[in-house]
């Protein structure tokens, strides 16, 4: 008999990701549903709206994606009105992406996923000598003194005996799946509060690009920084020197912190080598363009598509073609025109609500008929993953040699064979691989803007087509972005000056997508399967596979709670049910 | 870290969800209202950025949050919160990006750095569907939050001129 196991957690507001998984009775997964049960609608408060200015409404659409949505949405433009952006504009861009990566994916990993295999309360054993030889032996990691430790853990105890550990986010300490010894988890701990203090370091790029606190400004053509060595308010002297040291903190602590706690604590995982794999199809629409924005050729993350595993192949799939990029909404709550079975192309896309679902509360979904807020993105009619893991693969597949030797470095200390990077830990692995990787490209971008600067190509923005009249009647773009999470598309349509369609794919709407037209379940749904609890009422093991894709979701609506019981009922903020 | 002495007005959320943005709202209004009074005072517009909050909430002495508050009152109703009323909590999440205020709040007390000045002010919203205005019910009580967060200020020894009404 098989019984329906949910993870949704509560909130004021019907919102976020909710799985359902069904589970036999050793409580292994047998098939898994995920739900978006939050309306996105930004493509309607774009229509008709002025294109230049998309960027100011993407880019609020989430707190955490702020940038990446700006750049695919002025991308998406510039592409339809085919505007070239000056050559130290790309390298202002690239380093303001390459910064929001890491800053992205070690806020992640301590803030959210490192909670999945660290048990914060079980560092209270740790003995404070025994982890500092344990850091010294990893990283050169200045803060690694038996003292350093000593400290740490008395913090940690301050903050268990104030009844305040529901900071950490999570409610499973003592679960039979946490497996570190005491010392890593002291470890863990201390990078977990160090990260805190290093992002207020490391969000000086953009500070300084963006020229406004705290949202960053953009624009159509270029960046909005103007630069003059000699000038207060443009990039000068001065501020290129902060810009340097910045990327130094970000390299140090990738090379010291984030790398090696990673391949510190996956020896104790290796279960998870071989759970959660999903698709193993895989798709990027690459990212750093090292000369024109469209020649994918010179990008540092291909374009790509691996299908099957197949890592001797990639091929490049082109975003512009109808037949097949296409969103499909069978199981999703929309309307499409000429019926739900068939699949649009995001500028022929259409966003009419059509929700069908059950009033909250209720205890499942009708998972037979529509049972999302997401639609179902599909290449060539297939599922994909994208994100780190798309990446780090792309790069291995298509011989980048760094990616290969710390790909090949991971995988002998781990003594696990290629398939391995086909799973959660693979996913977790991969992003902090991509992470070292993109982190010495951030002093490539910024070499390449100092050759620039020295050879006087001091432009940044480039005005030709700023003016509506020179615009043709109608355009079409598609604005690439690899976002920290994975591939993110816009496409715009623009008629008569005014954006006539815009519709975005993002990346956990590719991951978390429902089933398609055909009954093919997403990269969420497959990735569950096989996966078996030890305690059904604290699935961690779903958590560790979900959080493995870094799931973009619920930023939209953040309200606060005046009465501050609510999140905090049963102490874990997650309703967990069996039927 | 610097020196916690910035005097902070964040107005938080969504402005493509109704009244979501309220706060965001508010900050303009406040802005428009206080030009050059506000003196030394930062009004920002946090948006809905979460953790990347926290360096401002750590390096403020003085922080006023305007924001739309669940505070399960009639619509409209303005509620305010003092430092030691704001529940600073988190639980288990599903993405990095379910990040509430609270918790950045959460964070900075952990860490010790909660600033000692601190007071949320916000209405009960009325409407959270998509769109980029606030519903009419809202927006008739901007001007009360604008009112209550000058006051604010104003107690704290932060406006410059005195007081609005000379």
């Amino acid at each position: 008999m098989s019984k329906r196991l949910v993870v949704d957690p509560i909130t004021r507001i019907e919102g976020h990701l909710r799985i359902e998984a069904e589970v036999d009775d050793s409580n292994v997964i047998q098939q898994a549903y995920s739900s978006g049960t939050m309306v996105r609608g930004i493509e309607l408060i774009l229509q008709g709206r002025d294109p230049r200015d998309a960027w100011a409404f993407t880019q609020r659409s989430c707190g955490v994606c702020t940038t990446v949505h700006a750049f695919a949405s002025i991308r998406a433009v510039e592409d339809a009105l085919d505007i070239k952006i000056p050559s130290a504009a790309n390298h202002i861009r690239n380093l303001m992406v390459a910064q929001q990566y890491i800053h992205d994916h070690v806020m992640h990993f301590y803030h959210l996923h490192a909670l999945d295999w660290v048990d914060i309360v079980e560092s209270l054993k740790a003995d404070p000598a025994a982890t500092s030889e344990l850091q010294q032996s990893i990283s050169s990691w200045r803060n690694s003194s038996p003292g350093y430790f000593a400290d740490v853990q008395k913090k940690v105890q301050g903050i268990v005996d104030s009844g305040q550990l529901s900071i950490f986010a999570n409610a499973y300490w003592g679960h039979p799946a946490y497996k570190l010894p005491p010392e890593v988890n002291l470890m863990a701990v201390a990078h977990y509060l160090e990260a805190l203090d290093w992002q207020s370091h490391v969000t000086k790029i953009h500070t300084i690009f963006g020229g406004k606190n705290p949202h960053p400004n953009f624009v159509v053509g270029g960046v909005p920084m103007p630069i003059d060595l000699n000038s207060d308010t443009a990039l000068n002297a001065e501020r290129l020197s902060i810009i340097s040291d910045s990327i130094d903190r970000i390299i140090e602590f990738v090379d010291q912190v984030y790398l090696p706690d990673v391949l510190a604590i996956a020896p104790y995982y290796l279960d998870y080598a071989a759970l959660g794999e999903g698709l193993g199809n895989f798709l990027t629409w690459g990212e750093f363009p090292l000369g024109e924005a469209n020649d994918t050729s010179k990008f540092l993350v291909p374009r790509g598509l691996i299908l099957n595993r197949d890592l001797s192949q990639i091929i490049e799939p082109d975003p512009r073609d109808f037949e097949k990029m296409k969103e499909f909404v069978t199981h999703s709550w929309y309307n499409y025109r000429d019926g739900d079975g068939v699949g649009l192309h995001p500028w022929d896309g259409e966003t009419e609500f059509n929700f069908t679902g059950p009033q909250p509360p209720f205890d499942q979904l009708e998972v037979d008929q529509k049972y999302t807020w997401l639609k179902a993105p599909r290449w060539n009619e297939m599922p994909m993953e994208v994100g780190p893991l798309a990446r780090a693969l792309m790069l291995y597949a298509g011989g980048h040699e760094q990616t290969k030797e710390l790909v090949d470095l991971t995988l002998n200390k781990l003594e696990a064979p290629v398939e391995a990077l086909f799973s959660t830990l693979g996913r977790t692995a991969a992003r902090a691989i991509e992470s070292k990787v993109i982190a010495d490209a951030l002093r490539v971008f910024y070499n390449g803007l100092i050759d620039d600067i020295k050879a006087g190509n001091t432009r940044t923005f480039n005005d030709e087509k700023w003016e509506p009249n020179t615009w043709p009647a109608s355009a079409q773009g598609f604005g690439y972005m690899e976002a920290p999470r994975g591939a993110l598309g816009h496409w715009v349509v623009i008629k008569d000056k005014k954006i006539e369609n815009f519709q975005q794919v993002v990346p956990t709407t590719w991951n978390a997508s429902p089933r398609d037209h055909k009954g093919q379940p997403g990269a969420y749904e497959m990735s569950l399967v096989g996966t078996q609890l030890a305690k059904p009422e604290w699935p961690l093991e779903i958590l560790r596979t979900i959080h493995s894709f870094d799931p973009c979701m619920a930023c939209a609506i953040h309200m606060v709670d005046a009465e501050g019981n609510d999140l905090g009922e049963a102490g874990t903020g997650l309703n967990v049910c069996l039927s | 870290m610097a020196e916690a002495n910035r005097k902070i007005v964040l107005g938080l959320g969504n402005t493509l969800n109704s009244d979501e943005g309220l706060g965001v709202h508010a900050l303009l209004a406040l802005q428009e209202k206080l030009g050059d009074r506000a003196g030394d005072i930062e009004l920002l517009d946090g948006g809905v950025l979460g953790l990347n909050l926290l360096p401002w909430v750590e390096e403020s002495s003085h922080l006023l949050v305007l924001d739309a508050i669940d505070g399960r009152k009639d619509p409209g109703t303005l509620i305010e919160l003092r430092r030691e009323e704001i529940p600073l909590y988190t639980g288990v999440k599903m993405s990095q990006h379910q990040i509430t205020f609270q918790e950045v709040l959460g964070l900075a007390n952990i860490r010790g750095k909660l600033p000692p000045n601190l007071h949320m002010l916000g209405i009960q919203p009325a409407d959270l569907s998509i769109g980029t205005d606030l519903s009419p019910a809202i927006a008739a009580t901007l001007p009360q939050v604008v009112q209550r967060a000058e006051a604010i200020l104003q107690a704290w020894g932060l406006l410059k001129y005195g007081d609005s009404h000379l």
